[in-house]
Parts: structure tokens; sequence; C-alpha cells
């Protein structure tokens, strides 16, 4: 093999150590002025492919895109991607800000992606397993659907010898070890690498690096949900204990809840 | 799909995957990193500002009693003991769960400071639940010339907050309610048992935050900060105690309350007393009330780390800072590469460090403000300008909160380091940033041509690290054990630089056991006879907080 265009999922997501809270509709949780970044799993994604082009050589890896679909604000996950190191960035734009009405579903994700790849022709593809705000699990599996590309969920390693992909998958036995052709779309799970952070040089640079815009209209995709959701809930919150002053109480604490 | 598991508990998944993502990563640095904040930070904090939530001591080893490691230190006979007369009278006063008396096990946790350095006899544990309460406490002690030590979360780290032989402890854990909070104004006033953490928590709801931050948070209670003028991470920006305290409810040796929990920020009327209780210690009386400005909590934080090459240029980067960041700087904390090297060795903070290449200096930099777009520009322009005058080589910039939270690590991860790394002697000391890291160099170079600084030798290393912004030096002298030797090495030469450099022996721990007999090193004759004046004149009896604070002679 001798050229490895990398695409890489970057989607803006509430940041992880921010607890989420139902808004008041309860259709969706709260996202207006509240921290987001970038997807953790996605932050392994472009982590994997600087990885993949630091074991392989800049004459094997030619290029690393991201690609996000989001607000006009989603382009400082964008920014955060380049300075870790990826070369270009692709922007979806798709609404004003980060309120629920923009949230994009799994499928019109995938589709958007399957407009930009057409354009761009990366042959390797890699997104995070899931996105931390909806947990879908679905645009890697989705698009590989739409593209009719081997796809390698979950994986906890990869490698490429020539045109072929070898993906360690963490399963719920162990671990599964498959390979496939190129091009394909891999999808991380938790322990495939720990990012780097982004270095001061490389946010100067990233600076300069380009940034292409595009709208859902100008790919031809049509963003429509197509589910509907009825209700989001908070979990039952946990009731405290309580202490008790000896064994015979608790005996009879024990007895009365039947135990 | 290794989350699905979890799904079984009946979480919803995302805070199930969040939970996950801190579980597992955590094994290898995440999670530990987040807690680390909460208790690694340590050491340096304050006095009972400092430290560790938990109180328990493990029952490890023996701590030797304070009065048989220091031989210098002699119980004073005018000093009563305490008889069962006295017991019967704070029963008369205190309900059975609010005294320990004559009970070894229970007693420990409060006659051992939390460093298990120092250990007192004490027979008596009083934790009053009203002022009303420690005013008759007091009273009655004064009258009956017993000894009382004031105890807050026991957090300290110079001794001052237990006992050196028996005298009763007075312990504000009970003393824990909110009094109120205007939220117009911002001021909180509450018991002086009030946890740190807690009312942190009680305002970050209200949008307010305490003005002071100590790794110490989850124990440490708001009396013994104002009573040890706790310093921390957040003095920067939000200045000392003696600014954000507005008054105080405090009572004295003989049973009188000084009600003085004003909310005004501006009394031009009289001396300022509460001033003098501020960092006084315990030795004139016991805070049990305060009030305390709180200043609104910030919406949008960012943190980077440099690598610097000389200590010249941290100063640089200090000075650009005020300059480019100016309002929203709220942090500029650094470490030397020896400090690092321990961070390491330790594996303290779990994870790979971010930046490659090795500097003898790194600078961590916090800002926070209200507006992020805002906040970032000024960071980048205040980066872009270290990076083009070459002051600073590289570094990393915080992408979310959880790299905030490992950046913070590594500073915080310090202290831990040393504790593990055998005996540590501490030092907190206040210097001019122009002679700020000489004083590490100076000591190095004494032990070292000593011939007792290497790896298999007595000092296995010496590390600075502090708070730059406040000019505050922490100098920690890691080494296999305590030592005589190293003790003379050591002591009183750090005393005596930092009094030839006008330094202060104490800019954040204060004073307690540990540093009273050495307080001719930073104040003068007049002023340590003034400070004598002053306790004779409230504690005429020198009840309170015996043997600490000030010298004996």
């Amino acid at each position: 093999m001798s050229n490895l265009k990398i695409l890489v999922g970057c989607k803006r997501v509430i940041d992880f150590a921010v607890k989420p809270r139902v808004n008041s509709a309860k259709k969706a949780v709260e996202t207006a002025n509240v921290k987001h970044s970038l997807n953790p799993f996605d932050e392994i994604a472009v982590e994997e492919a600087l990885r993949l082009r630091e074991k392989l050589g800049n004459n094997i890896v030619k290029e690393i895109i991201a690609l996000t679909c989001g607000p006009p604000k989603a382009q400082e996950q964008l920014r955060t991607a380049l300075a870790m190191g990826a070369d270009k960035a692709v922007h979806v734009e798709v609404g004003k800000d980060d309120s629920e009405a923009n949230i994009l579903q799994p499928l019109s994700v995938a589709k958007l992606f399957r407009a930009i790849i057409e354009k761009e022709q990366p042959n390797l593809v890699i997104l995070g397993k899931q996105a931390i705000d909806d947990d879908a699990s679905q645009t890697g599996q989705m698009l590989a659907g739409l593209l009719n590309w081997p796809q390698a969920t979950f994986a906890s390693k990869v490698d490429i010898n020539d045109d072929k992909l070898t993906v360690t998958r963490e399963v719920d036995g162990g671990l599964e070890t498959i390979s496939c052709k190129l091009p394909a779309i891999v999808t991380t799970d938790l322990r495939l690498n720990e990012p780097r952070f982004a270095t001061l040089p490389n946010i100067m640079k990233a600076k300069k690096k380009p940034l292409v815009k595009y709208t859902p209209d100008q790919l031809n995709v049509d963003i429509t949900p197509r589910l509907e959701i009825i209700s989001v809930t908070e979990p039952p919150v946990r009731k405290g204990g309580t202490k008790v002053e000896s064994v015979e109480e608790l005996i009879s604490k024990l007895k009365q809840a039947g135990l | 799909m290794s989350y699905i598991p979890n799904l079984r508990i009946g979480l919803t998944r995302n805070t199930l995957l969040k939970n996950f993502i801190i579980g597992n990563v955590g094994n290898v640095g995440r999670k530990r990193i987040i807690s680390f904040r909460y208790f690694a930070n340590s050491i340096e904090s304050s006095t009972s500002g400092a430290e560790i939530p938990a109180k328990k001591h493990a029952p490890t080893k023996e701590v030797s009693f304070t009065a048989d490691k220091y031989t210098y230190l002699h119980r004073n006979h005018n000093f009563k003991e305490l008889t069962q007369d006295d017991i019967r009278f704070f029963a008369s006063i205190l309900p059975a769960s609010g005294l320990i008396i004559d009970n070894e096990d229970d007693l420990m946790p409060y006659n051992v400071d939390w460093m298990r350095k120092y250990r007192g006899k004490s027979r008596l544990v009083a934790r009053p639940k009203t002022t009303k309460q420690v005013s008759q406490i007091l009273k009655y002690c004064n009258e009956n010339k017993l000894a009382v030590v004031p105890q807050g979360g026991n957090t300290g780290l110079v001794g001052g907050g237990v006992p050196v032989f028996d005298e009763i402890i007075i312990n504000t854990n009970n003393l824990n309610q909110i009094r109120s909070f205007d939220p117009v104004a911002g001021t909180l006033t509450c018991d002086a048992g009030c946890i740190l953490e807690v009312l942190d928590n009680y305002l970050a709801k209200r949008g307010y935050m305490m003005p002071l931050d100590l790794g110490a948070k989850g124990s440490c209670h708001i009396g013994g900060n104002v009573a040890t003028n706790a310093g921390g991470l957040r003095l920067l920006r939000y200045g000392s105690l003696h600014g954000s305290v507005l008054g105080l409810e405090v009572v004295l040796p003989d049973g009188t309350i000084l009600d003085n929990l004003s909310t005004l920020r501006k009394d031009n009327t009289g001396y300022d007393i509460k001033q003098l209780f501020i960092g006084s210690e315990g030795t004139l009386g016991i805070i049990t009330g305060v009030s305390i400005l709180t200043p609104s909590k910030p919406k949008a934080v960012n943190v980077a780390v440099l690598g610097v090459n000389s200590f010249q240029n941290v100063q640089n980067a200090f000075v650009t800072s005020k300059n480019k960041l100016s309002e929203i700087l709220s942090a500029f904390e650094f470490w030397d590469s020896n400090s690092l090297k321990l961070l390491k060795a330790h594996n303290i903070q779990g994870t790979k460090f971010p930046l490659e290449d090795n500097y003898p200096f790194y600078v961590l930099v916090e800002i926070s403000g209200s507006n992020k777009d805002h906040d970032d520009e000024k960071l980048q322009n205040f980066l872009e300008e270290l990076l083009t005058n070459e002051i600073v080589k590289d570094g990393v910039v915080a992408q979310d909160d959880t790299q905030i939270a490992t950046l913070w690590s590594l500073r915080e991860g310090i202290p831990e380091a040393c504790s593990k790394a055998g005996a540590v002697y501490k030092y907190d000391i206040s210097i001019p940033l122009s002679v700020f890291y000489q004083m590490v160099e100076d000591i190095r170079n004494r032990l070292q041509s000593a011939g007792v600084l290497g790896e298999d030798k007595l000092v296995k290393d010496v590390i600075g690290y502090g708070h730059i912004g406040d000019g505050n030096l922490h100098l920690n002298i890691t080494a296999k054990s305590y030592d005589p030797e190293i003790t003379n090495l050591i002591e009183p030469y750090v005393y005596e630089w930092t009094e030839q450099h006008n330094g202060s022996i104490s800019a954040e721990h204060g004073l307690g056991l540990m540093k009273a007999n050495y307080l001719r090193y930073s104040k003068s004759p007049s002023m340590i006879s003034i400070m004598k004046q002053i306790k004779q004149n409230i504690d005429p009896n020198g009840i309170m907080n015996p043997y600490k604070f000030l010298p004996a002679q």
C-alpha cells in the first residue's frame, strides 16, 4: 500500500466532567451554556490516526482530515484536532448554536459523512465508538452500511499491513481479532490509546491549517430527524441509608424490610 | 462492548458512560487524577488549612509523644491538671456525645496531628454546639487555669492544632451551621466548624464560591482557616483572609463573646480587632463564627503548563501573564525538574507527562473568567507572546475539563510524592522573586559540600515548587529518615537565609509548635514584644494554646 488518507470524526459534546441535566421539556439533555469539548472517543480516534502516521511514516499516511457536523462553535473541536496534529478540517455547519433543536440523529450524520467521504476519498475512517451525549453508538455502523465498507468496531488495537487492516476488538467475553481490507471503518474503544495534549507550537500551527465549510444543502443531504424522542428522564436518586444503634434494631429493621 | 454489563445497574447510559470513562481510564490515570485534586495537594496548603480527608489514623506505627521528642518543652506547672470535678462540670454543659473523656482510642485522632508528627496527652475533648457553650467552657478553664487547645479539622502542618501536654481540646466539629447568605452582596455568615468544601458546595449552587481553596478542603474548618490565615490556591486572585473576612465572632478566654459578625465591606470605626484573630492560631480566643465575602464562581476556566529554560524566564513569564491576562489570571504555580523527577518516580500523576522534553522549570497558569471566547483569546495572545519572545520553549493547553484536572494534578501531586519518598523536611517561605530559586540552589550546594546529598546518601533530593504569584516557595528536602545531622545542616541555616533576604519563615503554614522559637528570624524584638503584650492582655493566664506561636523566651 502506498497511500493512506485517514478521516476522523470529531463531535462536539458536553464536556464529560460536566454533570448532565435533563431540560425542562424532558426531551433532551440541557446543552445551552454548558461547557462543550471534543467527544473523548473521538479524541482517541484522532490520536490513533496520529499514531498510525508516526508508525507508518509521512510517505504512507498522506493526510489526516478531521470532520465535524455541528454548529459554528464545533470549529473549536476541529481546532483541537488540528492542534493535536490533524492536517485539515472539514466542517458541515448545522444550526446556529448548541441548542437541542440542532441535535443530529446518527443516520443524518452517517449520510453527511458519506457525502464528505465521496469528496475527500479517504481509505480509512476512524470514529469514536459512540458519543458521550446520546450514547447512540450507531454512526460508524450505519456509515459502513451506506458505503458498503467493512467495519471494525470497538477497537482496542489497530494494525495496518499493506492494505490489510487488523483490529483487536473488545467484546463481552474478552478480545476478538479480525482483519479486513481497506477502505474500512474503525470505531475506537477506550483502551485503544491515551490521547496527547495539544502543545503550544502545534496550537499555533493549527491556526494556519485549512478548514473547509459545507452545509447539508450543499451536500444534498436531508437531515430531517427520523426518530421522535418521547421523553428523557434522570435516573432515580439514591436514597440515603440510616444508622442503627444496636444489633436488635438492625434485626428488626431487616425483618421489617422482609429480608 | 465492555460498558454493557454496567447497564444492568440501572443508571442512564449517559451517566454510566461517564462513570465508566472515569473508572476505566482511571486505572491508568484519569480517576486518580481527579481525586488527587481533592486530597493530594495536601501538604503545602496551610495550617488548619491543609489536607487529607481522613481524620482517623490507622493504627500503624505508634506516634511518639511530642513532649518526649522535643525535650526543650516543659509542662507549665501553673496549669491545673484535670480532676473529676472538672469532668463533672463539662458533663453539666455538654451532652455525652459532645465529650470524649479518658478513652485512649477515641482521643487518639484528636491528640495526634494528621502528619503523625506530633502527639499530645489530652484526656478530654469538648465538642460544643453553641457559642454560649464555648463561652461557658472557656470561662471555667480560665478561672481554673486549665490550658486548652482549640482544634478545627486537625489538618495543620506545624503542630498548632494538637495538644503538647494535657491541654483540653476544644474541637469545633459540632459548630457547623450556615447562618445566612446574602445572594446580592455575596456575604456568607457561618459557624466556625463548617467544612470548607461544604461551604464551597453550598455557594456553588448559588453561583458563588469560597475565596480560598486548599487540598484539605474536605476536612478543614473555616474557623481553623481563619485562625491560621490559610493561603492556598486562590490567594493570587482573591487575596488573603485579612481582606475577605468581614467579621468574626470570637470567645475570649474569660468567656466574653466578641460579636463582630459584620457583613460590611467598609467600616472605619475603631481598631480593626478581627484582624488580630486572623492568623492568631488560637492563642487569643476561639473563633466561633465567621462572615466572609465570597466571589462569584467563574464560568470559564482553563489551564496551561509550560516548559521554561531558566528561572529568569519563569519571572518573565509571570510578568507577561500579569500584563496579558491581567484580571483573568487566577493561578501561577511553578515546580522544578527535581519535583517532576520525584513525581515520575512515585508515579503520582499516573499518566504520561504532557511535555516530551525535559526543562529545568515548569509553570502552570490558570485563567478563570466569565466568557470562554474572550478568555481563550487572551490566553492565546499570552502564549503567543511567550513563544515569540522565547520565554517559553514548549507547553500544553488543556482542551477539556479532564485535561485541566490532569494538569493540576501534576502540581498537586508533588507534596504527595514527597511524602512517599521517606522523611521530608518542609519549609514554607516567602521571599522576593529575585532570589526565589537561589535558596533551593544554595541549600543544594550546602548539602552537597557536606557530602550528604545523593541517591544513596542521607539526603535524597532538594526540590522547590510553589506559588510564584504569591512569592511563596515550598522547599522540600527528602531524606531517608529524620536525622539530627540533616536538621543541623538545614536549621537554622534556612531561617537565617530567609532573614538575610527579607523573607518570612512561614508564608502560609503558620508557626504552631514547629516554628514558635524561630519567630525572631522574621520579626524584630520590638514586634515580638508587642505581640507578647497583646497576648498577656487578652489571655493573662496563658491558657490559650500554650507552648506555641510565640517564642518561650
